[in-house]
């Protein structure tokens, strides 16, 4: 479950002493298995979705996943929340795949002599077995998604963030990283563009502006959102 | 990366270092303690051996295990490429400013210490080099740095030679597109304000995974 209770993120903008408000106070719990987050480009909606895996700090208020508390139990609230950026190129640190994943698996305390064949397992059940070796440079975008997915799904997380998996990939991966994503048996919150995707979801929240401005049904959100971007769905 | 008509294109080059090839060879099956020991060994004796002729007898030492340790030909001689090319220039000066035995032992050195620093990377899962150099790094515990750190640090490394690579080829390409080609600048910059972002991109990545709790 994650809470928000007037959560905010504020910055400086620049090198002055100007502050800015990225996130409006937001009060709002999320109890749904698959939550979207949809918004224009710069709305505040990825500043959301990186409270809640303690990537960006609330300025006020507090946020909980779980009942921890992001800002004094970070080190336990990213052991349960996973996070995906939309470039998986900044996620993936080691040179092969496999190896990718197993560094991963460091945090599960998986003894050093089970590592490598855990990673193969995961890298088969991702359709990437037969990509485990080589450089990770020279996978496709869509596969370079998949391999950071397994990356953080092999962490068994209970709660993934996906902050726009899908904005670079081909309709091909696109549909690959869908179905994997439809299939998880976890709470999902997806920061995304593709309206399609986010009328799968439980529950949608509309950001703009650095607020909230809907939150609700899938249809009725995704058609409040159409309308603020001055489209018809 | 230049590019030719008529020809397929390659992946742009990734560096000697980094990759690891899954063998059978003795050298795969050698723990990464000793072969990192060795390497250190060899570096010494590359250092404390002088003559033309001991640094080709250490080159073709190290041929030798290369050869024993079974990677793949073609891949591993076109990571070594550049490298080679390199010795050979500096070899060429050195022959021009101090004469031919010394041309000889410098680029012989320089490719001798580079193929055995590619044996251990090619022979050694890097999730194993990780664990070797965090035991290695223990002792850095009183100085304030935890040993995994250390050894993640030298994993990112790994990872980001391709990376820079990719990023200059890609500034590179940019600048032609716009017929900058000769202009530094437009070059420079960007490549090194990409090189940031991608490091602090990095080290968000890495805290997101909880690797750097």
């Amino acid at each position: 479950m994650i809470e928000l209770e007037g959560a905010t993120v504020t910055a400086y903008a620049g090198a002055g002493d100007q502050v800015v408000t990225l996130l409006e106070p937001t009060t709002c719990t999320l109890t749904e298995r698959r939550v979207a987050v949809v918004g224009a480009n710069g709305s505040g909606k990825s500043t959301l979705a990186r409270l809640v895996n303690g990537l960006a700090l609330p300025s006020a208020g507090v946020v909980r996943v779980d009942g921890l508390d992001t800002a004094h139990e970070g080190a336990a609230v990213r052991r349960r929340v996973g996070f995906t950026f939309t470039d998986p190129d900044a996620q993936l640190v080691m040179p092969t795949p496999l190896e990718d994943v197993a560094l991963s698996l460091r945090r599960l305390d998986v003894p050093a002599h089970e590592r490598e064949h855990r990673a193969r397992e995961v890298l088969a059940r991702f359709g990437l077995g037969d990509r485990a070796d080589v450089p990770v440079h020279a996978l496709s975008g869509g596969q370079k998604q998949l391999l950071a997915l397994a990356g953080v799904l092999a962490t068994e997380p209970s709660v993934l963030v996906c902050d726009e998996p899908t904005t670079l990939l081909d309709l091909r991966w696109r549909r690959v990283v869908d179905e994997l994503l439809d299939g998880l048996d976890l709470q999902l919150l997806l920061v995304t563009h593709d309206l399609d995707a986010a009328r799968r979801a439980d529950r949608v929240l509309v950001v703009d502006g650095g607020r909230v401005v809907a939150d609700d049904l899938p249809d009725v959100a995704v058609d409040a959102y159409v309308a603020l971007m001055g489209g018809t769905s | 990366m230049r590019r030719r008509a008529g020809t397929p294109q390659r992946p742009p080059w990734a560096g000697p270092l980094g990759l690891y090839h899954p063998g059978r060879s003795w050298l795969h099956r050698t723990g990464p303690g000793p072969k990192a020991l060795g390497l250190a060994v060899l570096g010494v004796g590359v250092l404390v051996v002088t003559g033309a002729w001991a640094s080709v007898g250490l080159l073709a030492t190290t041929a030798l295990l290369a050869t024993s340790a079974r990677l793949p030909l073609r891949s591993t001689a076109r990571s070594l490429g550049p490298v080679l090319v390199t010795a050979l220039l500096v070899g060429a000066y050195q022959w021009w400013a101090r004469g031919p035995a010394t041309a000889v032992e410098v680029a012989a050195d320089l490719v001798t210490l580079v193929v055995a620093a590619t044996l251990v990377t090619a022979t050694t899962p890097a999730d194993r080099l990780l664990d070797a150099i965090g035991r290695a790094a223990r002792p850095a515990r009183h100085l304030g740095l935890r040993p995994e750190l250390v050894a993640l640090a030298v994993g990112l490394m790994l990872r980001t030679v391709p990376e820079l690579v990719r990023t200059s080829t890609e500034v590179r390409d940019a600048a032609r597109a716009r017929g900058l080609e000769r202009e530094p600048r437009a070059v420079l910059v960007p490549a090194a304000v990409r090189a940031v972002g991608r490091a602090r991109a990095t080290g968000e990545a890495l805290a997101a995974r909880g690797l750097a709790e």
